[in-house]
């Protein structure tokens, strides 16, 4: 990326996680229906969100993400009864963690969409794809990384 | 590593925003890839064949297929790459179809995409390690809890089969509710004439073994490998020496029990067979009723027993059965609409606990049964006199959310269709009067038969709610409305039968966390798919049938169970199971035993273990995972502090490499 490089033509790299039962096939059933989004996203795909340990999202920060989004299965609806509970309660935790070291809460995303919701699966990455396009490169990252531990 | 990359244009689905040979060029270059090629239609005879032949000549170790969803066509390619002897699991999808073609228009945003992807999926099975089918064994046994005409039916069908049940009942004898039943709609066959037969059956078959007054304590292990502890409620009779000849509850003092056989409507001793068809016909001790066990004076049925059957000083025995597969039939109980119970709002308005002349349509079905207190001659409660007017109300508690239940009860307009056809039969001079909400006869014949109520038996249908029961001089003043007719109306009735809101048994909920299985917000027991897979749930190898999973009726319950009996016979037709190998492994050597991923995992599948020398002293503690009971969700890696945890498929080094390759 130049330095040059306005926010205005910016495209932001996006890592989703998401699960194997719910969000990513609601993600196959927008591929379905034809609905289009924003090419900057990459999919992987985890069993559960019970399976996504946190400090995956740290990495994708240090691999240069500018946005991370974890979804998975609504509440009660989770394909291994109770993964996406324990998910929450991490992510409860994670968030604080997060917040109490300065890092920027609008670059990491939490939905729940499910395998029928291709439309919510849609505007939730237009959403934060445009959301992150008007934030810029998350250049902070680094310097948090290399900020004095007190 | 020779990975072979398999880039398909899905005709033109992909190729159309993808530049599949420009993807295919791109991905030649990357570390360990031995061929790239790009083709029409990859999951075709042709595209197949080209796979296969690829990895013979290249000799393969790992296969990426750039093309459709895993979901659609994973299975297909691994089983392409197994038969030319490559470990399915080394074959990973890029899904470049569904996730990128179909949703990007922009062709060269698309490309990128596509090879951001598939490099993805070539970092990930770099780190692929081949695995190796579970194989676990399989009891062939099965456990039926409760004993109803479900639990009959499935217990039947299973150890016709060829293959041993074991029947756990919570009440003394088998039956459930439908041995109560009077006549059944809508052929109006004697309840019991069709029942006790199969009853007996149950109670002499060589490969089924009953255990009554019983309940399930604990439930461990998995498919095919149960072990369940089974509660055997002290009877405080020796069922081997008794032969049930009845001097023991002839002669007993303690004769003014209600009866739970007949809802209240009856009478029983202390000591009871709970009615003459029992199966099994041996009596059983009620502790709260006998004056032996309360006050220890007494005694006379042991007096009498010429057997010495009688045990006063009986225990409560746990007993453990192993078994392959579990039936759950446990019925259901009629709402209590007397009186507010949790969620459930009484009907206070109705009297019902408080007029004795308002039962409810199991006791009436007691009153009209030839079995009955009354032997069959219709006398109502509260003294004895023949009812010349009677009012049925549907829908008590059913499809009234405001008390709590919102749904349906299903039986409920046919059995009172049957009710007034059974007490026309009996009293001539009578007449019937229903109130409802809508008549919901779908079924065989059910139509026809509640026609025939109205037109042939001369029942008065009101179509509207009653608001109120109120009670003057010995009779009942019911007032409800009639929608059609559109007035108030008001009927003097002898006696009022409420057809009350059908609810799963009391403890289903307990059950359910005992056999890890979902339920609903009332209770009932939840298939695994509403439509295709009606009698399974979401723990393999427990099944369920009858009205425990929602309400309906004798034939659907049978048909259940008998469906329910034909997925423990699949099961059973083989002597191992074969499961997915995409589970979770702890390395023992860095487990920290914390033990918080036993408190994580959702299927209790990791157990504490302990690691001894050949002397069997303790080496060290550690968490265990039992592989036939890990359904590989994963939870337990991301809990673990010390990252001993890994799951296999998706390895930490599997997601990582992914995340790197990101780049």
């Amino acid at each position: 990326m130049s330095e040059t490089q306005t926010k205005h033509d910016f495209e932001p790299k996006i890592v989703a996680y998401v699960c194997n039962w719910c969000t990513y096939l609601g993600a196959d059933l927008a591929g379905t229906n034809r609905l289009e989004y924003p090419p900057n996203i990459r999919i992987l795909r985890l069993p559960c969100t019970g399976r996504i340990d946190f400090n995956l999202i740290v990495k994708a920060y240090e691999m240069g993400a500018d946005a991370v989004l974890v979804s998975g299965c609504h509440p009660g609806d989770c394909h291994y009864t109770s993964g996406n509970y324990h998910a929450r309660r991490r992510w409860m935790l994670f968030r604080v963690l997060l917040e109490g070291i300065g890092f920027d809460m609008r670059r990491v995303h939490f939905t729940w969409i499910s395998a029928a919701e291709a439309k919510k699966f849609q505007e939730v990455v237009i959403d934060i794809t445009e959301q992150t396009r008007a934030l810029g490169p998350y250049g902070d990252f680094r310097k948090l990384l290399e900020a004095p531990v007190c | 590593m020779r990975i072979g990359v398999f880039t398909c244009w899905c005709g033109e689905n992909i190729a159309r925003h993808v530049d599949c040979q420009k993807v295919a060029e791109a991905i030649r270059n990357l570390l360990g890839v031995h061929c790239s090629v790009d083709y029409k239609y990859m999951c075709s005879d042709p595209g197949q064949s080209m796979i296969r032949e690829q990895i013979r000549n290249g000799k393969l170790t790992g296969l990426v297929v750039a093309a459709c969803s895993p979901h659609m066509h994973l299975k297909t390619f691994r089983k392409a790459a197994e038969a030319e002897g490559l470990n399915p699991y080394m074959v990973e999808m890029a899904n470049v179809r569904e996730h990128c073609a179909w949703v990007h228009h922009d062709r060269e945003a698309a490309t990128a995409k596509a090879i951001d992807i598939i490099r993805m999926a070539v970092a990930k099975v770099q780190q692929n390690r081949p695995l190796a089918a579970i194989r676990v064994p399989v009891t062939k046994r099965a456990m039926v809890i409760g004993g109803g005409v479900a639990g009959i039916q499935a217990a039947l069908d299973i150890a016709d089969a060829g293959f041993e049940v074991v029947l756990v009942e919570r009440d003394p004898s088998i039956g459930g509710k439908m041995a109560g039943l009077s006549e059944t709609f809508p052929t109006l066959d004697c309840s019991q004439c069709i029942l006790t037969p199969r009853m007996v059956d149950v109670g002499q078959h060589p490969r089924i073994k009953l255990h009554t007054y019983s309940e399930v304590e604990a439930v461990n292990g998995y498919v095919g490998n149960f072990k369940v502890t089974v509660r055997k409620k002290a009877r405080y009779v020796d069922i081997t020496k008794c032969n049930g000849c009845g001097d023991c509850w002839n002669k007993c003092p303690q004769k003014k029990n209600l009866s739970e056989f007949d809802f209240g409507m009856g009478k029983r001793t202390a000591i009871y067979v709970p009615f003459p068809q029992a199966v099994p016909a041996r009596p059983v001790i009620d502790r709260e009723a006998c004056t032996m066990l309360l006050k220890g004076k007494c005694g006379i049925c042991a007096k009498k027993c010429t057997r010495g059957a009688i045990n006063f000083e009986d225990q409560d025995q746990l007993i453990t059965e192993d078994v392959g597969a579990i039936v759950a039939a446990t019925g259901y109980k009629l709402c209590d609409i007397g009186k507010d119970e949790g969620r459930y709002k009484g009907y206070g308005e109705y009297g019902f606990g408080r007029y004795a002349d308002v039962i409810d349509g199991l006791q009436f079905e007691r009153i009209v049964s030839a079995s009955g207190p009354t032997g069959g001659e219709i006398k109502r409660p509260s003294d004895g006199k023949t009812p010349k007017s009677v009012v049925f109300i549907c829908c008590v508690g059913s499809r009234d959310d405001a008390k709590g239940c919102g749904y349906c009860s299903k039986i409920c307009c046919m059995y009172v269709a049957k009710h007034t056809m059974l007490y026309k039969h009996k009293v001539h001079d009578g007449q019937a009067h229903v109130f409802y909400m809508d008549i919901r006869a779908g079924g065989k014949n059910y139509e026809e038969f509640v026609r025939r109520a109205i037109e042939q038996d001369g029942a008065e249908y009101h179509r509207g709610r009653v608001s109120r029961i109120t009670e003057h001089n010995g009779q009942l003043i019911v007032r409800g409305v009639d929608t059609l007719v559109g007035e108030a109306m008001t009927i003097e009735a002898d006696l009022v039968v409420l057809a009350t809101a059908m609810r799963p048994a009391d403890g289903v909920e307990s059950l359910a966390q005992k056999l890890n299985i979902g339920y609903d917000e009332y209770g009932f027991l939840s298939e695994s798919h509403p439509k295709l897979r009606p009698v399974e749930t979401n723990t393999a190898g427990v099944l369920v049938c009858g009205a425990c999973q929602a309400p309906k009726d004798i034939p659907e319950s049978v048909a259940q169970a008998s469906a329910a009996a034909a997925k423990v016979m699949m099961l059973f037709a083989r002597d191992e199971l074969t499961r997915e190998p995409e589970v979770a492994e702890v390395n023992e050597q860095t487990c920290a035993a914390c033990f918080s991923c036993v408190r994580g995992c959702p299927y209790k599948a990791i157990d504490e273990a302990d690691i001894t020398d050949r002397q069997g002293r303790l080496i060290k503690r550690t968490a265990r995972v039992n592989p036939g009971l890990c359904m590989g969700c994963g939870t337990c890696v991301a809990i673990c502090p010390s990252k001993s945890v890994d799951l296999a498929g998706f390895t930490e080094q599997q997601v990582y490499a992914m995340v790197e390759s990101l780049v």
